[in-house]
Formats: C-alpha cells, sequence, structure tokens
C-alpha cells in the first residue's frame, strides 16, 4: 500500500490501532437562565482546564519537547483562549439555549469550515487543529479521557489522524512510528513526526483499516510505502535499507553547513534542479546553495490551457521569494520531444528529438515566449532569477532569443510595471553544434550549463529509451569528454560561468574529473548533494586536475570508469 | 496613527503558529494593531480572524496602529514581519 511519505526513515515494528470516541450533539434545550448561566461556567471551566492540562504537558520535562513544538502547544492556548471563539459559544448559550457541549460542537464546526475553505493548504491544514481544540474541550465537559497503553518500543501508530492533543497522550519513545488513513504534508503528524525524526506515512487512504492490532507492519517514510504481514525476506532486505539510511543520514547531518570547498581552497557551487517553490525546502536541508534549473514545465502541465503573466508572475515569484539571496537559474518552456501539452498539439514528427521542440517552438510562438519572459523578470525583482534557454543550437538562436527579452523588456517599461533590468541571460549546451562552437555562443551570454542527458544522446546518436543499445550509453565516452572539455574551457577563457545539470552531476565517480575540467557549478536532485559535496571537501584541485589530464588520454569509457572506480576507492 | 504595508515572505503565509506569536506580541502593547489584506480587515485579538485573512506568501498586508504606544508597537511589528514570519 502506498501514502504520502512525510518524515524520511524505515521503520519496522508491532500496530498499535489508535481510535477515538466522537461526541455528538445532545439537541437538549436550556430552559432558564439559571442553566444557562450553569452552562457558561461549565464551558469557561472547560476551557481553564484545557488550558491547564497543556501548561502542565509543557513543564512535564519527562517528555523531549522542542522549539517547534513548544510552538505549537502555545498555538493551541491561544486557539482555546480566542475571544471570537468564546463569543461565538457564549451567544449559542445565552440567545439559543443551547448546552456547553453542543454548541462547542457547533462554533468549532463553523470554524473549521471557515480555515477548510482557504485555498491555502497549510491554512486549511489547521482545521484539523481546530477540530482538536474542541475535542479538548468537549473530553473536559465530559471527563472524558483515555490514555494510550503502550508496551515496548516498536509500536507503530495506526490512526485515521494524529492531532496535537493525541501527541500529548503518547509516550514518544515507545513510538517507532505512524502511519495515517488522513493528512497531506504539511498535516499536524507530518510536522511531529519530522520534528522528532520518526518516520511517517499519512495520507493512506481506507486500506490501512485492514491491519489488525499488534500486526507486522512495515513503514518506509521516504518512499510512503506501507506493507502489512511482510514475510521473513522482506523484513531482511528492509533491515538492511533501515542500516544505508541510517549512514547516509548521519552522513547529510555532519554536511549540511559545510561549504563546498576543496582541499587547496576552491570554491564549487552545488546547486539543485527543481520543478517549483515546494521542492526548495529540500534544497536547502540538504545543503544546496542555490538553483541550477527550474523546470518550468510543471507550471504548464496539468492544465487546459496557457497560464497567463499573472499565474505565471506568482509561480516565479513565489521561487524567488523563498530562494532569498540564493541564486535561482529559470529554463524557458522545454516541451516537445517526449513531453507535450494537452492544449498545444504539435503535429506528428518522425523524429520528436529531432523535431519541434523547446527554443525552436518558443521563438516560433513568441506571444507564449514574451508571456513568459515577462512573468520572470518581474519575478526577478524578488530574488535572484536567471533565464535559460533550452536547445540551442546556433548563434542565431540566441540572437534572436534575447531579442526576446529585450522586447519583453520593452514592454513593461512602456506599462509601468517593475522588472530586474539586470536579469543574467544564459544557455543549455545539450546539442553537440553548440558545445563544438562554445567560444562563438559564450560571447553572446553570461553562463552556460551543461545538459549531458540530451548531449549524450545527440553526440551518440543513442535514443536513452531504447533498451537494446543502453550499453552505448555513457557520459564517460570521450567524444562526450571532449565536447564537456571544450565548453568548460571556452567558457573559462570568456570569463563566463559554466555549470552542468544532467545525470552526470550526480554520479560521484564523474565529480573529480568535472572538477579537474574547471566546472564552476554541479546541479543535482537535493538528495544528491551531501554525496558530491562529500568528495569535493576531501580533494584538491590540483589532483582533480590529474585525473582530468590522464581521462583525457583514455581511449574508451570502460579504460575511464575502471580508472575512476580506483580513484574513488 | 501608523500605517506600513508588509510582504508575507513565509512560504506557508501567515499560518497558525506565527499568529500566536504575533497575538501575544500585540498584547504587550497597549495600541490598537489592525491588520488589512484587500477588504478584510481584523484586530490583533483573535488567532481564527487572523487566519480567516488567508495571507499567503507573497501576499501584501497593512498594518494600522494606534494608541499611546505607537512606535513601540510598530517597532515590534516590524521585527515580527521582517525577522520571525520568513
Amino acid at each position: 500500500m502506498n501514502g504520502i511519505g512525510v518524515s524520511p526513515g524505515i521503520s519496522i515494528g508491532k500496530a498499535y490501532l489508535f481510535k477515538k470516541t466522537e461526541i455528538s450533539v445532545s439537541g437538549n434545550i436550556l430552559e432558564n437562565d439559571e442553566d444557562k448561566q450553569i452552562e457558561s461556567e461549565k464551558f469557561k471551566k472547560a476551557v481553564s482546564d484545557s488550558i491547564a492540562g497543556i501548561e502542565a504537558f509543557k513543564l512535564n520535562k519527562s517528555f523531549p519537547t522542542d522549539r517547534e513544538e513548544i510552538e505549537i502547544l502555545e498555538t493551541q492556548i491561544e486557539f482555546l483562549s480566542d475571544p471570537q471563539i468564546e463569543s461565538d459559544v457564549l451567544d449559542k448559550i445565552n440567545n439559543e439555549f443551547k448546552t456547553a457541549g453542543d454548541a462547542v460542537i457547533e462554533v468549532i464546526a463553523a470554524a473549521a469550515q471557515m480555515l477548510r475553505n482557504i485555498e491555502d493548504e497549510y491554512i486549511s491544514a489547521r482545521a484539523s487543529d481546530i477540530q482538536d481544540i474542541g475535542n479538548r474541550i468537549l473530553n473536559h465537559l465530559n471527563n472524558n479521557f483515555s490514555a494510550m497503553n503502550l508496551s515496548g518500543k516498536d509500536n507503530i501508530v495506526i490512526a485515521e489522524d494524529i492531532s496535537p492533543s493525541d501527541t500529548i497522550t503518547f509516550d514518544i519513545t515507545k513510538i517507532a512510528g505512524f502511519a495515517t488513513i488522513l493528512g497531506g504534508k504539511t498535516s499536524h503528524t507530518a510536522i511531529i513526526a519530522k520534528a522528532k525524526g520518526i518516520p511517517a506515512v499519512v495520507g493512506c487512504g481506507a486500506g490501512l483499516a485492514k491491519i489488525e492490532e499488534n500486526d507486522t507492519v512495515i513503514i518506509d517514510g521516504s518512499t510512503g510505502e506501507v506493507i502489512i504481514r511482510p514475510d521473513q525476506n522482506t523484513i531482511k532486505s528492509y533491515i538492511e535499507k533501515q542500516k544505508i539510511f541510517a549512514e547516509v543520514n548521519a552522513l547529510l547531518k555532519t554536511l549540511k553547513n559545510i561549504s563546498p570547498i576543496t582541499t587547496d581552497g576552491h570554491k564549487i557551487n552545488l546547486y539543485a534542479n527543481i520543478s517549483s517553490a515546494v521542492d526548495l525546502g529540500q534544497v536547502f536541508e540538504n545543503g544546496g546553495e542555490g538553483v541550477g534549473l527550474l523546470r518550468s514545465e510543471l507550471l504548464f502541465m496539468g492544465r487546459t490551457s496557457f497560464p497567463n503573466e499573472e499565474e505565471q508572475f506568482q509561480f516565479y515569484k513565489q521561487v524567488a521569494v523563498n530562494s532569498g539571496n540564493n541564486p535561482v537559474v529559470v529554463r524557458t518552456l522545454d516541451i516537445g520531444g517526449d513531453k507535450h501539452l494537452p492544449y498545444f498539439k504539435i503535429p506528428p514528427e518522425t523524429n520528436p528529438f529531432l523535431g519541434y521542440r523547446a527554443i525552436r517552438i518558443c521563438l516560433d510562438q513568441k506571444e507564449i515566449f514574451i508571456t513568459q519572459l515577462k512573468a520572470i523578470l518581474r519575478a526577478g525583482i524578488f530574488g535572484k532569477l536567471k533565464i535559460m534557454f533550452p536547445m540551442i543550437c546556433n548563434a542565431d538562436e540566441v540572437k534572436q532569443a534575447k531579442g526576446c527579452v529585450q522586447e519583453a523588456m520593452e514592454e513593461l517599461t512602456t506599462s509601468g510595471i517593475e522588472f530586474d533590468r539586470n536579469t543574467e541571460l544564459g544557455i543549455m549546451i545539450e546539442i553537440p553544434s553548440a558545445a563544438l562552437m562554445a567560444d562563438i555562443l559564450a560571447k553572446e551570454v553570461d553562463f552556460f550549463s551543461i545538459g549531458t542527458n540530451d548531449l549524450c544522446q545527440y553526440t551518440l546518436a543513442v535514443d536513452r529509451m531504447n533498451n537494446k543499445i543502453s550499453e552505448l550509453y555513457t557520459h564517460f565516452n570521450p567524444g562526450v569528454l571532449r565536447l564537456i572539455y571544450n565548453v568548460t574551457e571556452q567558457a573559462h577563457k570568456h570569463k563566463k560561468h559554466v555549470g552542468l545539470c544532467g545525470e552526470m552531476a550526480s554520479d560521484p565517480l564523474a565529480t573529480l574529473l568535472l572538477l579537474g575540467m574547471g566546472l564552476d557549478e554541479f546541479s543535482m536532485g537535493a538528495a544528491s548533494i551531501p554525496a558530491i559535496k562529500n568528495i569535493i571537501i576531501r580533494n584538491s584541485m590540483s589532483d582533480a586536475r590529474e585525473v582530468c589530464r590522464k581521462v583525457m588520454k583514455m581511449e574508451n569509457s570502460v579504460t575511464i570508469t575502471s580508472y575512476l572506480k580506483e580513484v574513488m576507492r | 496613527m501608523i500605517a506600513k504595508d508588509y510582504t508575507i515572505l513565509d512560504p506557508h503565509g501567515m499560518h497558525a503558529r506565527p499568529a500566536a506569536v504575533l497575538l501575544k506580541l500585540a498584547r504587550l502593547y497597549k495600541s490598537t494593531i489592525i491588520l488589512k489584506k484587500d477588504e478584510m480587515q481584523v484586530q490583533t485579538k483573535s488567532i481564527l480572524n487572523i487566519l480567516a485573512l488567508s495571507a499567503k506568501c507573497g501576499d501584501t498586508i497593512s498594518v494600522i496602529i494606534e494608541g499611546a504606544d505607537e512606535p513601540e508597537a510598530a517597532k515590534a511589528i516590524d521585527t515580527f514581519f521582517n525577522d520571525i514570519l520568513k
């Protein structure tokens, strides 16, 4: 079964089913002012008892509490003492003759609904917090408390959802994992589990109800997998995974705040490839210092028409704001090939990868292109955005693309809209002709980024998806390496920045070689950053240059890989 | 009266925890503090009402402070939006 992995790590343990009792509306009507007085007092006492309970919990030193958790508890206190909630409840008691319990249920339900209606995942998720506050008050009104009864240390809590109040009844030292039917990335379960470093999978759906008390359960908080009653072999393989995870995690923790500098003092930029602002958290967690590739396609997919300038602006602005002073390279629309939009039909082509795609579409459909450029330029004032054109094969395309940027800037100036005039412009080097004429292209741009996936495919004439010839596809082919070498050399000759954003950036075997060629920036999936950083900080630039010199003399990829494996040992 | 605009920088917007911090902060001053977004305005007394503003990342909030200690309150609000909520 699969849910959303929200707190990484693997847990193997026994299921503990956590169930809650629901309190429903009684429908009783109060008869006189005396009753109203009594119910009002009961409500106030239940609220102050609830607050006292949380305060006591905060002071309980046996429970390891961090700052984030204390803030959650304090937020609960704010909800409990909210003047709006209090006046609404008292109003229902005094003017609608409702019991304290009924009044609380109705007011909380309305407040939760209000929060749910807000179109923001993070705020609407707080609806469950307010629901939780209601349950706390109701429990105090009815003297209804159920504590958890956990034995052993390998309990995997299976629940519909977990609220802040529930956590208070948990003995966290006995919990090895959480799996819930409901919930998303920002649910309370996710926050608590992450803060505590306990693996958790949320949003598993109703299938989770199949689990019985004490069943053996495996959860993988990275992939979102939940395995019920696994066999011995499965358990064994997960124990192995657990070990690897612990090792990698230990490495990751030690490296996060260390700068990627070689032992002889060369600073390298380690950036990440992302698809939207949501991915940024992971980038910084892994010690990434910027974004070498923002694929803008996500913004265009899953829709029925092109997003307008404003929608695009909001998307880029969110990335800019959230990345602060760190640079972000935005790649302009890269559709065609194997990426298609339902609202932009491209007639069938014999060779789509050699066809109408990326910058070729953009230069043909200038309106689409200029709308995107305007949105990026505008968002630039909120951060450090750069623009990168994909699939460039000659200098004329670069000139035309720059002309479009100029046009976009003029349109914005005419409309009196603010934008970043100093936005840097660069190109992807992914077509062999561009790599070969890097000396010519370098004069036109501020930076290069080498896209090794397509560069390999085009240089070797190998379809990446064709399994029969997959052995031919390697970025260690001396021809491919010569192209990369030429790009870095020419970039430096013209004092331009050069990065690499393909798979090769995250290949530990390639790190020293690329370093030796003089690559300034490695951009990769955020999770790979610590491993690559680990290589950079343990080696010197002069060693890397030596590796590069040797590799460039070798005749085939097999010799090269075995040599690099030897070096990395 | 002091009025100032702030852009929300926190990726999660003005969510529950910062709202609670703001509430506690506002309580330290005598001045009335009003938050405005679009046509909606609320006082910094109810966490529920602050959340109802649904201020997201990138949104602009106008803060209006009025009272005896408004310069001090304005300073605290400044710190909140620039250093705490981000």
